[in-house]
């Protein structure tokens, strides 16, 4: 980094130098990446096409950016760091306070809004495609923010167990024709027990080590699903899943079905805010049971285990039994997001339970704020309700030419918003901790104190 | 056979790491309700010993055996080494070896309690949170194993009330009440050794290890630590294994003491007896043994 950025002095000699280098960078790496080109052509064979003024830009905006950054963002930041810190105004306390109750009181009225504005036409797409697609990944979210987030254990093969969860519901529901209401926990316990059966060999190792294993436990249970085809097909899923029911009364168009029972036209509509609502009712399930953890002393103890595992042990905390439980309730919630996610698509493959939602389930933990309830919401919804938008964006056809899909920039925008958090907030988007109890005043705790656990 | 009321009792302990004898055929004894202090030079085995007693470390040798209650616990001693068993609890009191057992049992069922030479708190945490995290295993039963605590019972409540209160005592008496709210990665040195005694007082321990409590201290706190260490020997007849650099400190309130150096005891008595040995002093300052008196008088001792 440039001199100027830790005194807060404008430096351009610094700057410059370090565009140059940002340059020479970004040179390297553009250059096999991006000017060079190879395309088949009518012929099959293999031709080599340059792109030089592509290249050439990109490495220009690079150093560019970086110069701009060395010499006005950064000594920014750095003047921002060495400003004594405010105290909290009291607008910001008000709604704080306020957040959640408001939050939870739009999340029930979601639907009527959605119909409202949107019309019936409309709910298909924004309860379905991005309500309950954000709220699966809030779920998951909470879920994982118990083991990593309270308990300081990276996990890597999250979405093992989310995967155990859908498939325990697929298989058991068209196998023994059992209800979904039965299956939703037996799913999250047969989910918890393979997290305690990985958990027992596994947690033992520490930091990078478990991130390792349980990445490597992820593809053991991705690469079982694809293989045991007698059980699981295999890459062709398992289909016609049974849906879930309205208490026994199927949302189908027949005699018996929802719209029949209670005298109204049909509509796959009822189903969907059905399943809105169990999902609604999942998620704060799982928030309002983590949030009781934590005032318990399992839960003093994940946090306590987190900043320092030595003095744990000091005080008589088996922490093996500590880890176990952590991962297990994670695994649980995982396991209920799963069979829901099975009921609801009524189609599952291994293609679903891929490491790229671990990473995303990870990544919105992580930009969220480790342990931070509200921090995965907002995140849950940038990054999962951002890449439902994308495909809103069609006016970018316009600009781009008709080929061009907005989605297909999703990981790149995800690295983007990783690097900005690394920049701007390290700690994720709320790093502080809020105390679980208090004798006099409740004093929220600055990022820089809190430990962000070694495994 | 033990004195009446010893809480401790080490029997030929030896620590091999590799190559390396940290600790040789140490044997020792602590009484109940004393401050036994265990001095030596710098890598001398000190910590090792407290790791072993403490089970993070396993010894390579030797017995620790720790007990509660009516002395006459300790004549089942023989017949629970031979029985491979870790405890036997009685209604009249405990014996544990506590080189059978895992480290976190040592803190549960021995209640031997430790802090560490360089401060392990849970920074993130308030000072009264790690109050409460130290009363894990009594609070966890009265949750319920968590059940009864997340379905909101009160029984659970009302142990968190009275493990509030406790902590709140035990702070107001080491002074750090008003802090109680403060993450404890805040508090200042002196405030945060002192935390780290109060946290491992309230696991109620009957055996507290205490690795280098001064260090670090100027010499107002470090005399307020004694005064607070002796107190809490008295009211609640507790026994203070204390490793100390500081000679004061050792000095002025201990009631025996231990000399390692090489990982082999070079000598233990009283403070004036130690003060006095010529092994003693000959590790302490460094020269061989017919130099001391030479030494001595060049440092006005
Ligand atoms: N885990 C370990 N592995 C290898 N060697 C160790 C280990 N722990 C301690 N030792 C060695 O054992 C010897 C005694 O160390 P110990 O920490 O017990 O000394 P100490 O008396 O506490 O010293 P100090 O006064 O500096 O704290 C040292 O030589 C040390 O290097
Ligand atoms: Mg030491």
């Amino acid at each position: 980094m440039a001199a100027g950025a830790h005194t807060g002095r404008v430096d351009m000699a610094g700057a410059l130098r370090s565009a140059g280098f940002t340059g020479v960078v970004a040179f390297g790496l553009f250059l096999p990446l991006i000017a060079f080109k190879t395309d088949v052509d009518g012929s099959n064979q293999l031709v080599l096409t340059t792109r030089w003024p592509l290249f050439l830009a990109l490495v220009a905006v690079c150093s560019a950016s970086r110069f701009f950054y060395a010499l006005l963002v950064g000594p920014w930041l750095a003047r921002r760091a060495l400003r004594p810190a405010r105290p909290r105004p009291a607008w910001r306390n008000t709604i704080a306070n306020w957040l959640v109750p408001c939050g939870i009181g739009f999340l029930v009225l979601y639907p009527a809004i959605v119909f409202f504005t949107a019309g019936f036409s409309g709910g298909q797409k924004w309860i379905d495609n991005l309500g309950v697609q954000i709220l699966i990944y809030v779920m998951l979210g909470w879920g994982l923010n118990i083991v990593v987030g309270l308990a300081g254990l990276l996990d890597l093969g999250y979405v093992a167990f989310y995967a155990v969860g859908a498939y325990s519901y697929a298989l058991l529901a068209k196998t023994f024709g059992l209800s979904f209401w039965l299956l939703l926990p037996l799913a999250g316990i047969l989910s918890s027990f393979w997290g305690v059966l990985l958990g027992f060999p596994v947690l033992r190792l520490r930091g990078d080590y478990l991130a390792i294993v349980t990445l490597a436990f992820g593809e053991i249970i991705r690469l079982i699903l694809i293989n045991w085809v007698a059980l699981t097909n295999g890459y062709a899923g398992i289909i016609s899943i049974p849906r879930p029911t309205f208490f026994g009364i199927p949302f189908t168009a027949g005699d018996d079905g929802f719209a029949a029972v209670f005298g109204l036209p049909f509509s796959p509509l009822y189903r969907i805010t059905f399943l809105y609502y169990l999902i609604l009712a999942l998620a704060l399930i799982t928030c309002f049971v983590t949030v009781r953890l934590r005032r318990l002393p399992i839960g003093r103890a994940w946090e306590a285990l987190r900043e320092d595992e030595i003095a744990c042990r000091s005080l008589g905390i088996n922490t093996t039994n500590t880890k176990l439980t952590a991962f297990a309730l994670g695994a649980m919630f995982a396991g209920f997001a799963g069979s829901f996610f099975a009921a609801r698509e009524a189609f599952i493959s291994p293609e679903s339970f891929t490491f790229i939602e671990s990473a995303t389930i990870l990544s919105i933990v992580v930009l969220g704020g480790m342990g931070s309830q509200i921090g995965v919401v907002i995140a849950a919804i940038v990054m999962i309700g951002g890449t439902e938008l994308l495909r809103e964006l069609d006016f970018l056809k316009d600009v781009f030419g008709p080929t061009f899909d907005p989605t297909q920039y999703r990981m790149l925008l995800f690295g983007f918003a990783l690097v900005a958090i690394m920049i701007w907030r390290p700690r994720g988007l709320i790093a502080t901790r809020e105390p679980s109890v208090f004798l006099k005043e409740r004093k929220t705790i600055s990022a820089e104190m809190v430990k962000e656990g070694r495994g | 056979m033990a004195a009446d009321d010893t809480v401790l009792r080490v029997e030929h302990l030896t620590m091999r790491f590799g190559g390396l004898v940290a600790i040789n055929d140490l044997s020792f004894e602590v009484e109940r309700g004393t401050i036994t202090a265990l001095i030596g030079p710098n890598g001398a085995g000190k910590t090792t010993v407290f790791n072993c007693i403490t089970g993070f470390y396993k010894p390579t040798e030797g017995r620790i055996a720790l007990h509660r209650g009516d002395a006459t616990v300790w004549h089942a001693l023989d017949a629970l080494t031979d029985s491979g068993k870790r405890g036997i609890v009685r209604p009249d009191g405990a014996l544990f070896l506590l080189e059978r057992m895992p480290d976190h049992l040592v803190a549960q069922q021995a209640r031997v309690a430790r802090t560490f030479q360089n401060i392990r708190l849970f920074p993130g945490m308030t000072v009264l949170e790690n109050l409460l995290v130290a009363q894990h295993n009594a609070l966890m039963v009265a949750s319920g194993y968590t059940l009864l605590g997340v379905l909101g019972f009160p029984s659970y409540a009302a142990a968190e009330r009275a493990a509030l209160d406790k902590a709140r005592g035990w702070l107001d008496r080491f002074g750090l009440l008003a802090r109680a709210d403060d993450p404890a990665g805040d508090l200042p040195y002196g405030a945060q050794r002192r935390l780290e005694v109060v946290r491992a007082m309230c696991t109620e321990p009957v055996l507290l290890c205490l690795d280098e409590p001064a260090a670090g201290l100027n010499p107002r706190e470090s005399a307020e630590l004694n005064d607070l260490l002796l107190g809490i020997r008295d009211d609640h007849s507790l026994s203070i294994l204390l490793i100390e650099h500081d000679m004061s400190v050792v000095m002025g309130i201990s009631d025996s003491v231990v000399v390692l150096d090489y990982g082999v005891k070079i000598a233990d008595g009283t403070p004036e007896t130690v003060r006095n040995d010529q092994k003693v002093i000959a590790a302490y300052l460094g020269v061989a043994d017919e130099d001391v008196a030479k030494v001595e008088a060049a440092v006005g001792l």
